[in-house]
């Protein structure tokens, strides 16, 4: 029996392995990290019938590409609106395709987004640390990055040819306008209220610095009342945090997990996602909202997004019920 | 008076002091230690994690349970006062200061008008205490170095800082556990390991626990790993 792989042909920087996420160590230092966009990650898992929170690869705008080895795959690529193509023809953004052996994968940056992932129908063999093949990137814990020549094992590897197709993206987690929600604070006393201003009217773009941990924004300079020196404070993905220098920064999944400079607020979990698919100069407004209605807007996303998912499952398994009557694994598997 | 702030939509950060003393670490710890116990006894419900700091407690809540009004009502209900604070373990941590790999104590030396021998045999004489984790994974934030070496951040982070470098500043210690940069001052190099490898290892320290830098020569430090 052939023994399933992918093998890493190329890969640019910032392309690491990514399960649902590490959670319960920020008290020892360790952010969860995860995927930068947890909606697209599950859906990639889900669409294949794999747990949604299953380790996926997740590919930087820096792109990436694989070679199918030893016995076909289903795989799926979700996020942004990336290039991605198998030898050398292009199958769109959002899709699922099964590979024979030798087919090349490969996934680069297209007209928007930051980040997608690619799973697929299988396990991928990858270590775990601390229970999770999550990767910190500024340390490579966790299933560490992907780099060229890595052959990366699949256990169980399916190849469901009717699955093949585009792949239905979450409608709930556009920006509208730019417009991403904020709770204020725990440090917005700290600033000066032409700051405070400046901060829920001023449009701020992305830059160019923008990476699992963090992104800078350019935008105005937010003064502080006072020159102060706060102890080190826990931080949570999403923490705006202002620099000594008056510029902001939101931080993302592979986060400090404490630092000393004032938050003046916080982006609401829900806007995250489609926050992070957004690229260097792009622009965002902050709109603040109350910590209930932060809490109301999370709890309708939650559910739009389990009816989301149900469906998408459902419609995997009738499609997984329907491979089942008919003989398509032997017809593609000997390829 | 604690002050209790909103952090998004699923946390709450509950600051104790607005400066750091030892006083208000102990009652972080405290009070870190009674909101995981009222979980443990199911006596709070939809708290996910809590990280204690160095003057506050963030607590981070599941917002499809719970909210920031429940979770600070069932926390003001707490008794912190009599809740009795788990033993502090007590850690050795050997420790070469051999210049070849202590590249910053020379500096620290100048700065605090010792010779490098003084500024290791300083360094050795202080009661060290693990604050928090912090930053980076396994960080741990020791409090206690002596005065005569409390020396300030460098102006500009030095690139490449190796794992397991003791570094200092601003009064605090702690062990590097990934190469990084920083601009704390290298003083040293230990095997030690903060962090777990793999597995369900626990975290070598807590916070409260408390720890002491044994000398090692470079040969002792060669011969182990």
């Amino acid at each position: 029996m052939n023994t399933a792989s992918l093998r890493v042909v190329a890969a640019g920087p910032l392309v690491t392995f990514q399960d649902r996420g590490r959670l319960g160590h920020l008290r020892h230092g360790i952010p969860a990290s995860g995927p930068m966009d947890r909606t697209a990650h599950a859906i990639a898992n889900v669409v294949l019938g794999n747990p949604a929170g299953a380790t996926t690869v997740e590919v930087s705008r820096a792109g990436a590409s694989f070679e199918c080895v030893g016995s076909s795959m289903t795989v799926a690529v979700v996020g942004g609106r990336f290039r991605t193509a198998v030898n050398g023809a292009a199958i769109g953004p959002n899709i699922v395709v099964t590979l024979v052996p030798g087919d090349q994968l490969a996934v680069a940056s297209g007209p928007s987004g930051s980040w997608a992932y690619l799973a697929v129908a299988g396990e991928l063999a990858i270590p775990r640390w601390l229970g999770h093949t999550a990767t910190h990137s500024l340390s490579g814990l966790g299933g560490g990055h992907v780099t060229a020549g890595l052959d990366v094992g699949v256990a169980a590897a399916r190849a469901d040819p009717l699955l093949d197709g585009p792949v239905a993206i979450f409608p709930g987690n556009s920006l509208i306008d730019g417009v991403v929600r904020v709770v204020l604070g725990p440090q917005d006393h700290r600033f000066t209220a032409e700051a405070l201003q400046h901060f829920v009217t001023v449009p701020f773009a992305l830059t160019e610095e923008f990476d699992r941990m963090g992104v800078r924004l350019d935008g105005p300079h937010l003064d502080l009342d006072a020159a102060l020196s706060i102890p080190s404070e826990p931080i949570v993905r999403g923490s705006v945090q202002v620099a000594g220098d008056g510029v902001a920064t939101v931080l993302l999944a592979d986060h400090q997990t404490t630092g000393g400079y004032p938050k003046i607020a916080t982006v609401v979990g829900a806007d995250l996602d489609a926050f992070c698919q957004l690229r260097p100069g792009d622009s965002v407004r902050f709109v603040p909202v109350t910590p209930a209605e932060a809490i109301t807007r999370v709890r309708t996303h939650a559910a739009a997004s389990e009816k989301f998912f149900n469906d998408e499952l459902l419609r995997t398994r009738q499609l997984a019920r329907r491979l089942a009557e008919t003989d398509l694994i032997g017809d593609v598997g000997a390829g | 008076m604690n002050r209790f702030a909103p952090v998004g939509d699923s946390a709450l950060l509950i600051e104790l002091a607005s400066e750091f003393t030892e006083q208000a670490n102990r009652q972080v710890i405290a009070l870190d230690q009674a909101i995981n116990r009222a979980i443990d006894e199911r006596r709070v419900v939809g708290i996910v994690e809590t990280v204690p700091a160095y003057v506050s407690v963030l607590v981070v809540f599941d917002p499809l349970v719970t909210d920031h009004d429940v979770v600070r009502a069932a926390i003001n209900l707490l008794d912190t006062t009599s809740a009795a604070v788990g033993e502090p373990s007590r850690h050795h941590v050997a420790v070469c200061y051999d210049l070849g790999v202590a590249p910053d104590l020379e500096a620290v030396a100048v700065y605090s008008g010792l010779s490098p021998d003084g500024v290791v045999e300083a360094h050795l004489s202080g009661s060290y205490r693990v604050v928090m984790y912090g930053f980076a994974p396994g960080y741990a934030y020791l409090s206690g170095v002596p005065d005569p070496i409390n020396v300030p951040r460098k102006q500009q982070p030095v690139r490449g800082v190796p794992a397991g470098s003791v570094i200092i500043a601003g009064g605090q210690c702690l062990i590097t556990t990934i190469e990084m940069p920083t601009g704390w001052s290298v003083i040293g190099r230990t095997h030690f390991r903060v962090l777990p490898d793999q597995s369900d290892e626990p975290f070598a320290f807590r916070p409260g626990d408390e720890i002491v830098f044994d000398r090692i020569t470079l040969d002792e430090y060669k011969a182990t790993t």
